[in-house]
């Protein structure tokens, strides 16, 4: 199959170009990065991790929601997701790529990484977590490749297949967790050190995973000719309503125990990000912006007129991302870290050349995102072909 | 070749069915080949080196008169380790520091402390857990709690550089070469080794001045308000100390059982 993604459009191959052009750039950074240390982003002694981690974590979220319409079809026999269960699939390949790029780049000793294999610590998380991202990303290419290879072959797909369809449900949920575990276990981070954090991590997964693809479901109906189909992103739509929900209930969950308890090891961090803290608070209007974004949202995403407009349901949609990136990708790392466990705050914002490095990671995984949908499409378009022209004979 | 492997396997086979380890096989080929096992790696040990079986130390705040004294520890120990002098605040690297009390103390600290401590500054560092969660964290065991003597060590060579003991130390006692140290470096010891960038070091206790009869670098130059000793015997000079003051140990809520003892 992997010859129909050498076919494409212009505007496919300007895609790949401009993406490449970005990842190249970022390469060469990274370069940089390598020979200099780690000392060019804005990380420091009290904020150990920052971007490159806030994004891995937050697109392990994203991986996770491709489960949103695996587990419907398969599970429930929910008909109308078979459609698109390759674009959930593909997705989640995408995205754990990206994830175990920002764990690459987030390495002061990248070419040791395989320590933790020469090495192996069953009470670190970290050695979980790669068993499961691995894990994840292995079940979803086999899965998702086999099950596409069928569709174009006009079969059914192995049957030994049906036991991994069936793992890669709870896998995806064991991907989040095991990543809020890195975080909730850690004594002395009140910020993370709660019990809600793996749902509340699976709340915004389930939220902002299907909420990229109904974006990628309208943008491969506008450029392509495989139509995901208006009730398969209307139930996604429904996905993302109660997600979004469930995530920010959780967070004002967690609202309130720091609040009412008023113990300051919890409270302060919320202090910092939303109000600031000893004068310093840069990411109060990141904060702000993504708790307005949120319930923006819900109020478009619950109201049925404004969620069934498709227009609409985008902006929503766009959101429902961005406001879980900031909340997961910018609030959830720096607020652990600040302020620091002698109690000082010293804030953190991403570098330049961090930044870079970043959207370079985003855009190979784009490009493998790419790449995967080309072919996924250009099946769904021979098969419509194949049909249509039964249709004809007939 | 096809003989002797054949041999192997029965030996092999014959001894798995008997229940015995691997070893045994091992020497038998061996023997059989005409080779001789190697002997165990034997490490010598200093006849000076001091032992314990749980390192701890005793700061007597009472004692701290003035800031310099601190900064002397804390130029001792930094000099002993090949600690670098970054201008960048982001990236320096520290071993021993020195803070206030409602610092180091956060969840300890009332409205109402003595007016020395309130004007003390404090010497702080790596606590040398009982129970480190920075071990527990660390994913390729570069950093581990020598079992001997309880002192919660660095493989510089190992680390990945992944920071996860920085986020669950809850002391901030670690720090992490964002950058290659060594030109920051004003005179080398030669006795300790530098480090690279993209690893993360700590205080060790001194393990290597230990090793060879030596008191840590700043229990040396402390001028008495650091003791240092094992906190296993009674009869220790910190055990002494701990008898007959009050001392308090940082964030004792966590259940990581720090080895370093403020009396206040």
């Amino acid at each position: 199959m992997l010859e129909l993604a050498l076919k494409g459009t212009k505007k496919y191959w300007g895609l790949l170009v401009v993406l490449g052009g970005i990842a190249g750039v970022a390469f060469l950074t990274y370069l940089y990065q390598l020979q200099f240390g780690l000392g060019i982003t804005g990380l420091s002694r009290d904020v150990s991790w920052g971007f490159y981690i806030a994004q891995f974590t937050f697109l392990v979220g994203v991986a996770a929601g491709g489960v949103m319409v695996v587990l419907p079809y398969y599970l429930h026999d929910y008909k109308a997701f078979g459609r698109i269960t390759i674009m959930g699939e593909f997705l989640a390949v995408a995205a754990l790529v990206m994830c175990l790029l920002f764990i690459m780049v987030d390495l002061g000793q990248p070419m040791r990484m395989l320590n933790v294999i020469f090495y192996p610590t069953p009470n670190s998380m970290l050695f979980y977590d790669m068993i499961v991202l691995n894990g994840y990303l292995f079940l979803n290419i086999v899965v998702g490749w086999n099950v596409l290879e069928a569709e174009r072959n006009g079969t059914h797909y192995q049957s030994w297949l049906k036991p991994l369809i069936y793992l890669s449900i709870p896998w995806a949920i064991s991907i989040h967790t095991v990543t809020a575990y890195l975080y909730c276990g850690l004594p002395g981070r009140g910020f993370w050190l709660t019990a809600i954090l793996a749902p509340r991590f699976l709340a915004s997964a389930f939220a902002a995973g299907p909420a990229l693809l109904i974006l990628l479901c309208l943008i491969v109906r506008r450029f392509t000719q495989f139509d995901p189909g208006r009730e398969q992103i209307q139930s996604l739509a429904k996905i993302v309503t109660y997600a979004i929900i469930a995530n920010v209930f959780f967070f004002l969950c967690e609202v309130f125990v720091a609040g009412y308890s008023q113990i300051p090891e919890h409270t302060d961090h919320l202090k910092y990000l939303f109000f600031g803290l000893h004068g310093k608070g840069v990411l109060v209007p990141y904060m702000w912006t993504s708790m307005g974004l949120m319930f923006g949202a819900i109020i478009l995403l619950v109201i049925p007129a404004t969620r069934r407009h498709e227009g609409v349901l985008a902006v929503s949609c766009v959101m429902v991302f961005i406001g879980a990136w900031i909340d997961k990708g910018l609030g959830l790392i720096s607020g652990g870290f600040v302020p620091n466990p002698l109690h000082e705050v010293n804030e953190y914002m991403p570098t330049g050349a961090e930044v870079m490095i970043t959207l370079g990671v985003w855009a190979v995984g784009f490009i493998v995102l790419t790449i995967l949908y080309k072919i996924a499409v250009s099946v769904k378009e021979e098969n419509a072909g194949v049909l249509r022209t039964r249709v004809v004979e007939e | 070749m096809e003989r002797s492997r054949r041999e192997f396997l029965k030996i092999a086979g014959v001894s798995a069915a008997i229940g015995l380890g691997t070893g045994p096989v091992i020497e038998a080929v061996a023997a059989a080949t005409g080779h001789q096992a190697a002997p165990e790696a034997q490490v010598a040990h200093h006849p000076e080196a001091l032992k314990a079986t749980r390192w701890g130390m005793v700061v007597d705040t009472r004692k701290i008169e003035s800031a310099e004294q601190i900064e002397r520890m804390v130029e001792a120990c930094h000099k002993e380790h090949n600690v670098p002098m970054l201008e960048e605040a982001r990236h320096q690297i520290k071993w021993i520091w020195e803070t206030h009390f409602h610092n180091a103390f956060p969840s300890q600290s009332t409205d109402r402390i003595s007016e020395h401590l309130e004007h003390t500054l404090l010497p702080v560092m790596c606590n040398h857990c009982e129970n480190p969660p920075c071990v527990r964290a660390c994913p390729t065991k570069a950093t581990f709690k020598r079992e001997s003597d309880g002192i919660v060590m660095m493989d510089f060579h190992r680390c990945i550089g992944c920071r996860f003991c920085m986020a669950a130390c809850p002391y901030g006692s670690r720090s992490f070469n964002f950058r290659d140290p060594r030109p920051f470096i004003a005179e080398t010891n030669k006795a300790y080794p530098t480090r690279m960038k993209g690893v993360v070091e700590k205080c060790n206790f001194c393990v290597e001045r230990l090793a060879v009869g030596k008191l840590p670098a700043c229990v040396e130059v402390s001028e008495g308000i650091l003791t240092f000793g094992d906190l296993n015997d009674p009869d220790s000079e910190v055990s002494q100390l701990l008898k007959e003051n009050y001392a308090i140990r940082r964030k004792t809520n966590l259940g990581t059982g720090p080895s370093v003892y403020y009396i206040v």
